[in-house]
This record gives C-alpha cells, sequence and structure tokens, in this order.
C-alpha cells in the first residue's frame, strides 16, 4: 500500500490474507495464551506469567536457550525428548486432515484411523518375533499405514459412490475403530495379553520390533526414530501435492470439483485416493507410538487417546501446509508435556487444572482458527461471486 | 444543485497491480442523467476503475468527487450511502429467498427495531418496480427467475437504496439478445428519472445504440471521452485496440470432407430429469463449422455436456469417426480429440485458485512431457504456459499468476488458448468470445476458421445470432430439444430469429 492511500476493507483484507500464511496463525497462538492467562489469574489469583514460565520449562524448549538458568527440577533434556515425543504422532495426524482438506474433504476421522494404525502395528509386533529387527519395524510399519489408509478409505468410497459425507462417516468409522479396539484388548477379549488375564491390555510389542531411541533413556522415554518417520511424512506430503498427477487432481478437486471433472479428471477416485492417503497418514501414528514408546495397547488409553482429535486443530493452525504442520505440532506436544501433572509443580498450578489449560487453550486455537478459515471463507465466496480478486501470488 | 457539476469526478486515479499497473492518472466525469459506457481491450482496466469507485480498492493516487465534494470511498457501504450502486457480472444473490428478501437483505427495514418487516419491504419494492416498468413479483423466489430478471432484481436492490449514480459491469454479457433489449429499455427509463448510469460492455452496437458518451481506456489510461454522435463500430474498436480491426470474420468457402462427429437420435435429460435434449441427430464434417442457434435454455447446454461426457445420455449415439461415445468417460472423450471451450469459464474452463500454468495444463498433465510415472514437472508446464500465454496474447499474468487475478477476458483467452492448443479433431466451442473485447474476438474467430481450414470439425454454440452467422457454414436451429430447422449461413437475421422462436417446426413440416 503505497503511503497516503486509504486501505478499503477489501485492501485489509487482501493484506491481511496475503501477510496471513505466518501472521494469522502467530495471533490466534498469541490470543489464545492470553485469554488462558487470564483463566488462571481468576481460577488461581496467581501471576500468568510465572504459570507460563513453568509450562514453558517443563516442555523442555528451553533446551535451546541454554544460557537461561531455570530453577530446580530442572531436565531440560528429557522434557525436550519428550514433547517432541508427544509431537511425532500429532505431526502424522495433523497431515491426515491437512491432505483431505486440500482434497476439499474434511477428514474428522484421524483418531479412528490412528487407533486402528495402532492395533495394527501392536498385532504384527507382538507377533513374528523370530523376525530380524528392521522387517519386522518396517513390516508393522507398512501394515498399520496400509490398515489406516483401507479404514480412511471406506469414508472416502462412501463419498464416492453414495455420496455419504465424510464428517458423518469419519466420525461413525472412529466409534467402530474405538469399540473394536476396546472388544479386541479388554479383559477376556481375543487378543487381550494372556500373561496378565487381569488387565485389559494387549501383548506387549517385541524387541525386534521396536523403534530404536536415538537420544535419551530408552527405558525412560527417549526420543525414537519414529521422529525421522513424521519428518519424512511431511516432506512426502509436499512432493505428493506438488510434483505428483496425484497431487494435481487432489489440489485441482479441493479447488474446484467441476472444472476437475471437465479436465477429465475422475473426482470420485480423488476422494478414494485422498482419504486412502490421509488414512495412511493417521496409521503410521498409531504405529509410531505403539511401536516408539508405548509398546502395548490398553483400553484405558483407546478410550481416552485424543491424538487424532488434536489433529485437527493442528492441521487448522498450521493452515495444511507441511511447514504449518511442523511447528504447530510441536507447539501441541509442548503444550500437553508443559502441562502434564509430571512437569508442573502442584504450587503453581493445581494439577486438574493444569491439563484443563491445554484443552482451553487447544479450544480457543480451533475457534478462533474456525473464525479465521471462516472469514477467509466469506471472503472467497464473496471473490467468486465476482466482487474483488485474490491476490496473484502462488500458495503451495 | 448545480446541474453543471458531474454528479461523479474521478481525476488522475492510478492503481497499481504487482505486475500491472490496472490505471494510469485516469480522469472521467459522470452527468446527471447520462449513459456513460466505459471501453477498453481486455485488462484495460474497466473493472478495477469501477471497483475503485465502489470501494472494493483503493486508489494508489487521484481523488474522487462526488456531486463535486472529494470523498473517501472505503468500503461499499461508504460507496452507497453517497447512492453510488454497482451491479457486478456475476450475480449475489441467495437463490432460496425471495426477490424482496434479497433486496432488503443489507438494509433491513425493521418494525421496533428488532423484527425484519417485509412486508412493507415488498411494498416499497413493488412499488419501484413499478414505476421503473420492471417487471417483477417481489415475492417469487430468485432461484425460479430467468439472469435477466435476476439482473433486474440487482438493479432494484441498488435503487432501493437510493442511488442515483448505477455501475453496470458487462451486464449484457449474460443475457440474451431480446433481454439486452429489455435492459435497455429499463436503463432508457432511468435516465429519464435522472439517474446515472456508467456501463461496460465489449458490444460496441450496443454502445452505440444506448451511451450518451463513451470513454475509452486502453493499457489503463484514458485514451478519449467522445460523444455518440459521430461514433462508429469501426471508430470506437480503433481507439480500443490502436490499430484498424476487422468486425467482419474473412473466410473462404468451407470444403468438407468425411463426417467426424455424427449424432443420431441423441436424447438428454436435465437435472430435474425431464428431457431436454428430444432425439438430435446431426453430423459435423471435416473442414466444417456447424452452429448451433438458439435462445438459450432450449437444450443447448445439456447436448453439449452429454457430447463431452460430463452428463449421461437417455439413448441414441455419438461417433467420433467410427468410435462411439455415448458412454465414453470424460477423459476418453478429450482423448480420442474433442476439445471443449465450456460455456462458463468459471465454473468449469478454470481453476481460479491455480497458477496460469497448472490450469494450462488441465488436459495434458498426465502425459510426458508434464509429467512421467505420476511425476510431475512444473518446469514442463511453466514453459507450456509462457508459450501459450504469449501466443495468445493473454495480458497481465505470467505462468505463476493465479488465474483468479487476471480480467475476465483475459481469462477466457486462457481457456480458449488450452482447448485450441490442443488441436483436436473436432472442437466444440459453447460462446467462446463472450465477455471478450473486439481485438480478442477477431482473434478467436480466425483461430477457429484456422482450425476448420486445418481440416477439424467446428461446433459452435453461441447465443449471438452475428456470430453463429458470420462464422457458420450450416446453422442448425434448436428449439425446446429439437433441432427445428437447418439454414445457410447468408439467411436474413430475421428469418433466423423466426426460427429460434419456433417458427421454423412448420417450414420443415412443409
Ligand atoms: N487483484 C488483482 N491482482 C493483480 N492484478 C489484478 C488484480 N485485479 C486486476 N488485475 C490486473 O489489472 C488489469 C486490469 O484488470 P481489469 O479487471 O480492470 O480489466 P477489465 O478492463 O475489466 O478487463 P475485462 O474486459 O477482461 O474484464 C489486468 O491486467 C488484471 O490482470
Ligand atoms: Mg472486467
Amino acid at each position: 500500500m503505497e503511503e497516503g492511500a486509504i486501505p478499503s476493507v477489501a485492501a485489509r483484507l487482501a493484506l491481511y490474507q496475503r501477510a496471513g500464511g505466518v501472521i494469522t496463525p502467530l495471533l490466534t497462538v498469541l490470543f489464545a495464551f492470553f485469554v488462558g492467562g487470564l483463566v488462571v489469574l481468576v481460577t488461581t489469583g496467581k501471576n500468568p506469567l510465572h504459570t507460563y514460565q513453568a509450562i514453558f520449562n517443563g516442555t523442555g524448549l528451553n533446551w535451546f536457550f541454554p544460557w537461561v538458568t531455570c530453577s530446580d527440577p530442572c531436565t531440560p533434556a528429557t522434557n525436550l525428548q519428550y514433547t517432541l515425543l508427544l509431537a511425532t504422532p500429532l505431526m502424522l495426524t495433523g497431515l491426515a486432515v491437512a491432505f483431505a482438506f486440500r482434497c476439499g474433504l474434511f477428514n474428522i476421522g484421524g483418531q479412528g484411523q490412528y487407533l486402528v494404525g495402532a492395533v495394527a502395528a501392536v498385532m504384527i509386533g507382538s507377533s513374528f518375533a523370530d523376525l530380524s529387527r528392521w522387517s519386522h519395524v518396517a513390516l508393522a510399519v507398512v501394515v498399520a499405514a496400509f490398515a489406516g489408509a483401507a479404514w480412511a478409505g471406506i469414508a472416502g468410497f462412501l463419498k464416492a459412490t453414495v455420496g455419504a459425507h465424510e464428517v458423518i462417516t469419519t466420525i461413525m468409522l472412529n466409534w467402530i475403530a474405538i469399540w473394536i479396539a476396546t472388544y479386541l484388548f479388554e479383559i477376556g477379549g481375543p487378543l487381550q495379553d494372556p500373561k496378565q488375564t487381569g488387565v485389559p491390555i494387549s501383548e506387549t510389542v517385541a524387541e525386534s520390533a521396536k523403534l530404536p531411541v536415538f537420544w535419551g533413556d530408552p527405558l525412560f522415554q527417549g526420543l525414537h526414530v519414529g521422529l525421522f518417520i513424521a519428518l519424512g511424512a511431511l516432506v512426502s506430503y509436499w512432493i505428493v501435492l506438488n510434483r505428483t498427477t496425484v497431487g494435481y487432481e487432489v489440489r485441482a478437486v479441493g479447488f474446484n470439483p467441476e472444472a476437475a471433472r471437465y479436465g477429465g479428471i475422475s473426482v470420485a477416485r480423488s476422494y478414494v485416493l485422498a482419504m486412502a492417503i490421509s488414512g495412511l497418514f493417521a496409521g503410521l501414528a498409531g504405529a509410531v507410538d505403539v511401536l516408539g514408546w508405548e509398546y502395548r495397547l490398553g483400553v484405558l488409553d483407546i478410550q481416552i487417546s485424543q491424538v487424532g482429535f488434536i489433529g485437527i486443530a493442528v492441521a487448522l493452525l498450521g493452515r495444511n501446509t507441511a511447514v504449518g504442520v511442523f511447528f504447530s505440532a510441536i507447539l501441541f506436544g509442548a503444550l500437553l508435556n508443559g502441562t502434564s501433572t509430571r512437569n508442573l509443580d502442584p504450587e503453581v498450578f493445581r494439577p486438574e487444572l493444569a491439563s484443563s489449560l491445554t484443552l482451553i487453550i487447544q479450544g480457543l486455537v480451533v475457534l478462533l482458527v474456525g473464525a479465521d478459515v471462516l472469514v477467509i471463507y466469506l471472503w472467497q465466496a464473496r471473490r467468486k461471486l465476482g466482487l474483488g480478486r485474490k491476490r496473484a501470488s502462488v500458495t503451495t | 444543485m448545480n446541474a453543471d457539476v458531474p454528479v461523479l469526478e474521478l481525476r488522475g486515479i492510478t492503481k497499481r497491480f504487482p505486475n500491472v499497473v490496472a490505471n494510469e492518472s485516469v480522469d472521467l466525469d459522470l452527468r446527471r442523467g447520462e449513459i456513460h459506457a466505459l471501453l477498453g481491450e481486455n485488462g484495460a482496466g474497466k473493472s478495477t476503475l469501477m471497483n475503485i469507485v465502489y470501494g472494493l480498492y483503493a486508489p494508489d493516487e487521484g481523488e474522487v468527487l462526488v456531486r463535486g465534494k472529494p470523498v473517501r470511498i472505503d468500503s461499499p457501504r461508504a460507496a452507497i450511502e453517497l447512492g453510488i450502486g454497482m451491479v457486478h457480472q456475476h450475480f449475489m444473490l441467495i437463490p432460496v429467498m425471495t426477490v424482496a428478501e434479497n433486496i432488503v437483505l443489507a438494509t433491513e427495514p425493521t418494525r421496533g427495531g428488532v423484527l425484519l418487516d417485509t412486508g412493507a419491504a415488498a411494498r416499497r419494492v413493488e412499488e419501484l418496480s413499478r414505476t421503473f416498468s420492471f417487471a417483477i413479483d417481489p415475492n417469487t423466489r430468485v432461484h425460479d427467475i430467468t439472469v435477466g430478471q435476476q439482473q433486474r432484481v440487482e438493479i432494484l436492490k441498488a435503487l432501493y437504496r437510493n442511488a442515483d449514480i448505477l455501475i453496470l459491469d458487462e451486464p449484457t454479457a449474460v443475457l440474451t439478445p431480446q433481454e439486452a433489449q429489455e435492459l435497455f429499455a429499463i436503463l432508457g427509463t432511468l435516465r429519464r428519472e435522472g439517474i446515472s448510469i456508467i456501463f461496460i460492455s465489449h458490444k460496441l452496437n450496443e454502445v452505440l445504440e444506448i451511451a450518451d458518451r463513451v470513454t475509452v481506456l486502453r493499457r489503463g489510461k484514458k485514451i478519449e471521452t467522445l460523444r455518440r454522435e459521430g461514433a462508429t463500430e469501426a471508430s470506437l474498436a480503433r481507439l480500443m485496440v490502436g490499430r484498424e480491426v476487422l468486425l467482419r470474420v474473412d473466410k473462404q468457402p468451407a470444403v468438407p470432407g468425411e463426417p467426424l462427429l455424427k449424432v443420431d437420435g441423441l436424447r438428454v435429460l436435465d437435472d430435474r430429469g425431464l428431457e431436454a435434449v428430444k432425439g438430435v441427430s446431426f453430423e459435423v464434417k471435416a473442414g466444417e463449422m456447424v452452429g448451433i442457434a438458439g435462445v438459450d435454455g432450449n437444450g443447448q447446454s445439456e447436448l453439449i455436456d452429454a457430447l463431452t461426457g460430463l452428463r449421461r445420455s437417455a439413448g441414441g449415439t455419438v461417433h467420433l469417426g467410427d468410435r462411439p461415445l455415448q458412454t465414453a468417460s470424460v477423459r476418453t472423450i478429450l482423448d480420442s480429440g474433442v476439445g471443449h471451450i465450456p460455456e462458463d469459464r468459471h465454473l468449469r474452463g478454470l481453476v481460479l485458485d491455480f497458477s496460469l500454468a497448472e490450469n494450462l495444463a488441465l488436459h495434458e498433465y498426465r502425459d510426458p512431457p508434464d509429467s512421467r510415472f505420476g511425476w510431475l514437472f512444473p518446469r514442463s508446464l511453466v514453459a507450456r504456459a509462457r508459450r501459450l500465454l504469449k501466443e495468445f496474447d493473454v495480458r497481465g499474468g505470467e505462468p505463476q499468476t493465479l488465474a483468479s487475478s487476471l480480467s475476465g477476458g483475459n481469462q477466457q483467452k486462457v481457456v480458449i488458448a488450452r482447448e485450441v492448443s490442443r488441436d483436436p479433431s473436432v472442437l466444440i466451442a459453447a460462446q467462446p468470445t463472450r465477455g471478450l473485447d473486439v481485438g480478442a474476438i477477431e482473434f478467436v474467430h480466425r483461430r477457429l476458421v484456422e482450425q476448420r481450414d486445418a481440416g477439424k470439425g467446428v461446433l459452435l454454440l453461441s447465443l449471438e445470432i452475428e456470430e453463429i452467422l458470420s462464422l457458420s457454414d450450416r446453422v442448425l436451429v434448436m428449439y425446446e430439444g429439437e433441432l427445428v430447422a437447418e439454414l445457410p449461413p447468408d439467411v436474413p437475421e430475421e428469418e433466423l430469429g423466426i426460427a429460434m422462436a419456433g417458427g421454423g417446426r412448420q417450414e420443415e413440416a412443409a
């Protein structure tokens, strides 16, 4: 905008949108923290900055600023390992939402796809104990990924054939996955660990199927190589979308299905493929959690796990880009870790409140990002109707 | 108020976009009660200038005066408050709501401040519609009225908010010739009531018919403002383009060869399941251009959808050479050598959020050299785009530019570039020159004739009688889903008009 000119509403919005790539998510997060801080102030009467300081120390992110001292107990390396451990599956479930989004589909089913992947990984991981290490890992990972893909593919197939809305079908598939997994491992369930008949839990993954830990204590939640699987997935996500014909089709269908159809692209096929690829990412998330550090699946975990749902917030905040998903997964991983009861001094914050703070911030982010998406959506609808035009740069 | 003061005056308006200067110190004055036409090539900056007046863009330099006073218009709301109304080429109505509801949407009259007083609104709308003889029932739902009527609703919407300056951006591009005449009658009434109108059009005959004065823009600059008296189509075209333009297509007689496209007894259902195409048979031969004339909504769109695989046919056959295509997929039809310039570039022709390079590859991205074994080579897409944008004189865009930021006419050129450059053996062109300027129309017409002369078949569908007659070697008339007449291209326009209105049936029976 040249100096002296009055920015019109349109110009302001266009500017906002152009800069929005980085600025809006940052503002969103800041605002969420601000509101979270007010909640802290009202509920505990303590200075929110101190609370956030404590949370920050708990995330291990201070490892990157070794010159800043922190009070006891101060174990930045261990904390950072745990933060990244939590961020790893979030990157993958974030991608699961993001990929479908690029095809115009809202995949709420990351949780179910994640569970199906986890179940597949635990089944393969706890059998075939005579396989060599890498082939066992590879087999478990691949089967889990395909299980997730098949599970999400069902929703894609229903969308493509009978037009069933993917939001409805993926939610239904979530519940089916949760209850099947519960049935499998509950006491008396067909796959419950026969060595401890009183505990509703699966068998333990064999040593040969465990992902090696490369940083930290392998016995105490050190960081496993699953992080590299997630980083590889982020790179693949970008490559598939921008450098393959499948990605071209998915994006075309996502932007304008009618033009895609006119261009000879099979919209139905794109829906199935996009969902399957999404499910593949979520299935991988299940595999890295099971093979990387959980090693077994308990009914309780199955019932309370949120990894797939947080993936929705990760994708929304990360604006469905690979880089965005990376950073927002780390943010959410850090939040989960920093507010977990093991890290927060009960003096600073009562444990029940601490985990609620994560939920508050997570909820606000989804709400605000949702509002932001809504603004852009309305703006684009306006543009489609012929009022203003969008900027001339390329976003992918 | 002093009658000499222009109701709207623009002084030295400049607007820059990243790649182009869309307006460069443009001056313009609009007098009370005049129809002022804005002419210019595609991308000359007409829409941009009007969007500035309507508060959608802020000018980088220059000032806007309304009734002699400098004003700052920073939103459409501000424009409306100043009495400026704008009707965009694409309407912004909510189909499920009634005419009255749509009109009052932004300025609801309320009863006691809360409840929407639709009764009062409907009365006011009816009153307005009577004053200006709009012939619109305020209580019908928008999805039940024609495009021409929807446009009148848009105009009513502006009048309802007391606009006395009305901007119409290519209002006739979406109208049939009959509807355009009705619109002109309305504009005449508005002018008599003292409303000032800015009218953008590419159709020079329309401009000469209704405008009092004409301002011509070329590449962002104002070239001249002249009175209608003394202007001719040729002189306006020369001002716009900066050179002589052939307004008549110049072509040799066709030398038809083998039949390429054979359609036999084709039946097609529309979205409501009614038969829109009722057993149509015709052929397009190599080296021949066949025109399909007809009033909009007589089954032409459904016919084209069926020929291109976008809609299943309900019966009959379609052959390309010996190859049956009536049940083939879009992809198969495209691959077997059919090209398709779709009617609506925003609905189908373009993925607006894709770059021009990606749009130009819409059919070929899956073949080498664009891709191999599923790998896409963006460099190849960009190279093609660079070549085609130059060859087809698309202005205002690089290969990486998003399609949505091109001007309407340049978007159309992108579609045409893609379809013609594939060199299909049969090219189906639906409204190929919609929204194009005279120079670009000349160019597209020449490309279509070249395709024909190269021994390809061209099926041309247009709502413009003149375009059909000047390009086609044979004219088929479609009426209520049937082909009711076949006429030679030298038939008088009136006779074609009669056939289009259903008068051809008896002729055929005789
Ligand atoms: N939002 C935008 N961003 C970048 N460039 C733009 C934008 N809007 C318009 N332009 C460019 O400004 C120039 C003028 O565009 P404008 O839409 O005003 O043309 P126009 O005269 O209305 O043409 P047409 O007859 O084709 O509709 C074009 O080169 C166009 O590409
Ligand atoms: Mg325009």
